[in-house]
């Protein structure tokens, strides 16, 4: 029993070898693919605009024509922070799944998405003039207090964070969070502005929502660049990281917190969006190896480009109506989420 | 101590004392609600004295609620009572599986193709019957990817929990594609609500639960010994493939039966039968019956709750259950292996 477990784990954390040529072509190319993917949300959309109209718009912006108004206010800023808080997801996962070894750990699925989401709930109940960055931070200690509670599961539970008990817990506490926010939100009449932001994806994100992104962005992914070489190590196991001298705990506690300035930033501006974290980080391990050094990089370039593409079908599926983001994310990373479970569940 | 094992001796003392409690919820319930009507008129009106005006309340408002919310809890409850036993797994539950969000997801394909929730009376029999077929696609769907060599529970679980997430997506692109109103309605009875219900829904369900919840409990032996492992079963000559399977489609069309009239109720299924069998121990003659009326009355409490706690804005009953029942769950999670 012992031993298929031993075996099982190999499996799971078994990683094809690093490619980092492989990688530099993603980091290269990937980033020419956003670029693509920018232009296209910023030209798509209730009133097609032509390329070069967005060109101009961005480059020689004129206040006058109501093209460039709209690629100004209203595209540029969307498609921009879609490209952010795709980045965020995709590391926060890299992220969880490098420290905790474990291929279902995900924002959306440890309850961390949940936790901003009920940090809202409070924040639109009780304080509705509250500015924007300060609904920042709430977003930031709402997810803490989802990581706390999934962690605390795990190490209570005889046995640790299985994936099927990550999974669980995760479920666990996003049900309870969610209810007690649903329970808030009724109570003061702010159910229908609180469904609106959790399902509402980009839509109207402005200027300042980037504002705000940018610097978490820079603190976040830069500590998260920095800790890449420590948590290659600790994806080998705590007992080898310990060994090679590392100080686990420091490195896995500010994993954590970058995790949580990442994914609470993202919920405060996009609201709910799932499974980026989860499927971003197994594709790029698949295409670059288990060098986080490059896994993180390149995470953030693909989470970027599939949340971009994902904000521009929820635009064109069902016009003029507006899909949520978060259910075709949900479509696409399904079936993945499947494959995982009948490689993973292997009991 | 002492308590606790009289009554695993004596099943019936439990079954009495839940059949009790149940009783005094329902009363509480029919006394408690938007418009204020003292126990003394209540009394009167049952008697058949009351005003029009509360007899009206308490005829076509209350009492249906209240019934709905028994057959619901004890539809979800016994369904998760079997689940549990054919999985040999404790926390198998047709919400945590996605057998829920499948019947939600037909029902609401069901109202977006015939255009309105507000059916005429006969159209809402034809919803248990649409909430059963997206019950069994779920349950199809779980089987067949969960399956590799036989189906291991905890990856039974997973790809429940993967399946329950698609279903809730598409279900979110197509609830946008419905008329406002239809939609607001459709996010409330997803929400699992069993507020503006009236007699057609209880006629509507009341077949199902009185047909299965029965046959299941003729079906107890074999869940007894389905419970101990297939190799015991098969060699006591039971057919284990069918028997299963039989089972498994009366806890699906339960669960989808009971989505079809309050929505997506999660963890009821999970803890009802898990307290029971604590209670009075895994033997399924009283499991069954016992988790049945155990379903009923957390139903019942936790409407009462969504009623009261914040009136006079009701919190939609599959909330209750779920802000009771995570940290039920999350203490299983903890205790077991």
């Amino acid at each position: 029993m012992a031993n298929a477990k031993k075996h099982k784990d190999r499996e799971i954390n078994s990683q094809p070898e690093n490619r980092p040529i492989f990688a530099s072509v993603i980091l290269f190319g990937g980033t020419i693919a956003l670029f693509l993917a920018l232009g296209a949300s910023v030209s798509l959309g209730a009133s097609e605009i032509d390329f070069k109209t967005v060109w101009s718009a961005i480059f020689q912006f004129n206040s006058e024509l109501t093209s460039h108004q709209i690629i100004q206010e209203v595209r540029l800023p969307r498609a921009i922070s879609g490209a952010l808080v795709g980045a965020f997801l995709a590391v926060s996962g890299a992220l969880l799944q490098g420290i905790t070894r474990n291929p279902l750990a995900a924002p959306s699925i440890m309850g961390i998405t949940d936790g901003a989401a009920f940090a809202l709930a409070i924040v639109f109940s009780f304080f509705p003039t509250t500015g924007y960055s300060m609904i920042m931070f709430w977003a930031f200690l709402g997810a803490g207090l989802g990581t706390i509670l999934v962690f605390g599961i795990g190490a209570l539970a005889k046995g640790g964070l299985t994936p099927v008990k990550l999974a669980l817990a995760g479920i666990a506490v996003g049900a309870l969070l969610s209810s007690l926010a649903s329970g808030i939100a009724i109570y003061n009449q702010v159910a229908q502005n609180m469904s609106f932001w959790y399902a509402g994806g980009l839509v109207g994100t402005q200027w300042i929502s980037i504002k705000l992104l940018l610097p978490v962005g820079i603190i976040g992914l830069g500590i998260a660049f920095i800790l890449a070489h420590s948590i290659t190590v600790l994806n080998l196991g705590e007992d080898v990281a310990k060994g090679l001298g590392q100080r686990t705990f420091f490195v896995k506690g500010l994993a954590i917190i970058v995790v949580m300035l990442l994914t609470g930033a993202s919920v405060s501006v996009a609201g709910a969006i799932g499974f980026i974290g989860l499927v971003i980080p197994h594709i790029t391990r698949f295409l670059v190896g288990t060098d986080y050094r490059w896994v993180i990089p390149c995470a953030s370039i693909l989470g970027a480009i599939l949340l971009v593409l994902a904000d521009i079908g929820a635009r064109m599926l069902n016009p003029p109506f507006e899909t949520p983001v978060g259910a075709i994310t949900a479509v696409i990373g399904v079936p993945f989420f499947l494959y995982l479970a009948r490689k993973g569940g292997n009991a | 101590m002492g308590l606790a094992d009289t009554i695993k001796k004596r099943p019936w003392i439990f079954i009495v004392i839940v059949v009790t409690l149940i009783v005094i919820a329902f009363f509480f319930s029919l006394n408690t609600g938007a418009s204020t009507m003292g126990p003394k008129d209540v009394i009167q009106t049952l008697l058949g004295n009351g005003t029009d005006k509360h007899q009206l309340i308490l005829f076509e408002f209350r009492l249906p609620r209240i019934v709905i919310a028994i057959l619901v809890g004890a539809g979800l409850a016994v369904s998760g009572a079997i689940l549990q036993s054919i999985t040999k797994n404790e926390i198998a539950e047709s919400g945590i599986l996605g057998i829920n969000a499948g019947a939600g997801l037909a029902v609401v394909l069901f109202i977006f193709f015939f255009q309105t929730i507000n059916l005429a009376i006969s159209s809402n029999y034809l919803l248990p019957i649409a909430a059963l077929f997206g019950a069994i696609l779920a349950a199809v769907i779980i089987y067949l990817f969960a399956w590799k060599d036989g189906v291991s529970p905890v990856r039974l679980i997973l790809v429940g929990i993967g399946v329950n997430a698609g279903f809730n997506a598409i279900l979110i692109i197509f609830q946008l594609k419905m008329d406002p109103q239809d939609f607001t309605e459709a996010i409330t009875w997803l929400s699992g609500s069993i507020w503006g219900t009236d007699w057609s829904y209880v006629l509507a369900i009341l077949p199902w639960i009185i047909i299965l919840i029965p046959l299941t409990m003729i079906k107890a032996p074999s869940l007894n010994i389905l419970h101990m492992g297939d190799e015991i079963a098969s060699s006591l000559g039971i057919h284990v493939e069918k028997e299963r399977g039989l089972l498994l489609l009366i806890a699906v069309a339960l669960a989808g039966a009971s989505v079809s009239v309050a929505g997506n109720i999660t963890f009821l299924g999970l803890i009802a039968p898990h307290l029971v069998r604590r209670i009075i121990g895994p033997k399924h003659q009283f499991l069954i019956p016992g988790s049945a009326l155990m379903g009923a009355l957390l139903l019942v409490v936790a409407d009462i709750i969504g009623k009261n706690l914040l009136a006079p804005s009701e919190i939609p009953v599959g909330i209750v259950v779920s802000a009771l029942g995570a940290p039920y769950f999350i203490y299983l999670l903890i205790k077991t292996n």
